[in-house]
């Protein structure tokens, strides 16, 4: 199992192979449906340190509000990711990330874009969102926290061994699609049994 | 009806146990899976981290999973019990509930897009009320979060694409089709509740209560126990394993029931409930004395 330090360069990116399972430790931004769509909507100079070389997480957190006004996650596990294929390629592009993490995986437009810009979409485990938030021990800041409300909003985290699986490349690797197309064809072959 | 506040702590409590405390006999199938699971793989990362979580869920007294679902409950009660004080309560108990972060405020307003911020809504909770001759209350519910009713389905037999004709073979036809329709996009590996029969009303509701069923049961009916051992044998075969990532853990359990039908129609009705199958129970005895249910 390997660490990755985040913001991360393209080489190591690039390195990076369907199937391997990595641990990020270092600064990544939260950001679901309003968050893709604003991005693209202009450029976002203030939001844009925070995207360069990092990745994005599709995450609507549970945030708790500490005694000192500062903010801690309670619950944050990864959300469905296809919602933001129309859009994903493209924040990748323009603000130069370098990986996505969310839950199901995505679609072509995103494999295209994964590769064009050098980057990685990376699963995380679905529903474990009690050992997710463990390996978010502080929250940095927030953007557009009035305007989306907290599973909407752009949560700029600090993370530690965060726990991910590759399962899309840069390489044009797609787990998905591997595990689908394998799924479509025992399925055929079950089909073709009698009753 | 106002609320009584008789029952409200008590539902609390249920409310509690079941987003916190994934059952016993559910953690164990997700054992026995990563057991089956290669070492070290992905399949076996992603069960080695849901058992994780599930252990810290319970220490925590924290949801498993941040999306807390619908409750669905299903309420049995003795003649006399006013059923509208009952749904009151448990009302009130869901927003006390989301009050305590045991639930995530997860009601939004359809046509505004609003969240009602208290996890109560139009047809949230989902209630379900049946009167018998025992003298006890008895409720029973489950948490039913989105990402998994998203990949449920409904098929209409005969399916000419899938060969499935009106029998228990073209039933099996369909559900396999389900589960790779699903992938792993419902937080596999999941728990199909099933029913065969109905109607587009009654169906939904009857597949979901199947998911009440302790998952190492025995269908009463042999025809019936005979194809979800079937199913969950060959929905294993498929190897979409946890999550998608490709395994042998794909399914945990496969729930079938019946209902009669319109001469016209054939249903096939499949609710995929994720890994997360979070269901809880207790029974309220004459005297107000608790049991609760696993
Ligand atoms: S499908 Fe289940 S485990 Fe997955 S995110 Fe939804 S509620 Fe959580």
């Amino acid at each position: 199992m390997a660490e990755l330090k985040l913001p991360v360069d393209e080489k190591s990116i690039r390195a990076l192979k369907v199937g391997d399972f990595v641990e990020l430790t270092g600064r990544m931004i939260t950001g679901r449906d309003a968050a893709h769509k604003w991005l693209l909507e202009d450029f976002r100079a203030d939001v844009a340190p925070f995207l360069k070389d990092s990745v994005i997480y599709h995450c609507g957190p549970v945030v708790a509000k500490k005694g000192d006004g500062s903010w801690s996650f309670v619950a944050a596990g990864p959300t469905t990711s296809i919602r933001e294929e129309p859009y994903q390629a493209d924040v990748i592009g323009r603000y130069g990330l370098r990986g996505v993490i969310g839950k199901g995986g995505m679609g072509a437009k995103t494999l295209a874009g994964l590769g064009k810009h050098g980057a990685v979409y990376l699963h995380a485990v679905g529903g474990a969102a009690q050992v997710l938030a463990r390996a978010i021990p502080r929250v940095e800041r927030v953007f557009m926290l009035d305007e989306f409300g907290v599973p909407e909003a752009l949560w700029v985290i600090e993370v530690q061994r965060f726990p991910v699986m590759v399962t899309m490349d840069s390489n044009g690797g797609s787990l998905h699609d591997e595990v689908e197309a394998r799924s479509q064809a025992k399925l055929k072959e079950l089909l073709a049994r009698k009753a | 009806m106002a609320a009584t506040g008789t029952y409200t702590e008590t539902f609390v409590e249920l409310i509690r146990r079941a987003s916190a405390e994934l059952p016993a006999e559910v953690a164990e199938a997700l054992r026995t899976g990563r057991e089956a699971e290669q070492r070290g793989g992905l399949a076996s990362i992603a069960l080695n981290t849901i058992l994780e979580n599930v252990d810290l869920a319970r220490e925590a007294s924290a949801p498993i999973c941040q999306d807390t679902g619908t409750p669905v409950v299903w309420v049995h009660h003795p003649t006399g019990v006013s059923t509208r004080a009952v749904k009151a309560d448990f009302e009130a108990a869901v927003r006390e509930a989301t009050a305590r972060t045991y639930l995530r405020p997860n009601a939004v307003n359809t046509l505004t897009g609003a969240n009602t911020g208290d996890g109560s809504g139009r047809g949230i909770p989902f209630m379900h009320f049946e009167e018998w001759d025992e003298p006890r209350i008895e409720v029973r519910m489950i948490l039913k979060g989105g990402g998994s009713e998203n990949v449920g389905a409904q098929y209409k037999l005969p399916d000419g694409k899938l060969g499935a004709g009106r029998d228990l073979d073209g039933v099996r036809r369909a559900v396999l089709d389900a589960v790779v329709q699903a992938q792993g996009k419902g937080c596999a590996p999941g728990v199909l509740g099933v029913c065969i029969g109905g109607d587009r009303v009654s169906a939904f509701e009857a597949s979901k209560r199947q998911l009440l069923r302790p998952l190492a049961d025995t269908n009463p009916m042999p025809e019936l126990a005979a194809l979800e051992e079937r199913i969950l044998r060959e929905g294993n075969e498929l190897g979409i394993g946890p999550m998608g990532f490709g395994g042998s853990t794909t399914l945990l359990g496969v729930k079938i029931g019946v209902l009669d039908r319109l001469p016209a129609c054939y249903f096939v009705t499949i609710s995929y409930m994720c890994w997360a199958a979070r269901k809880a129970g207790v029974s309220i005895g004459e005297g107000g004395e608790l049991t609760w249910l696993s």
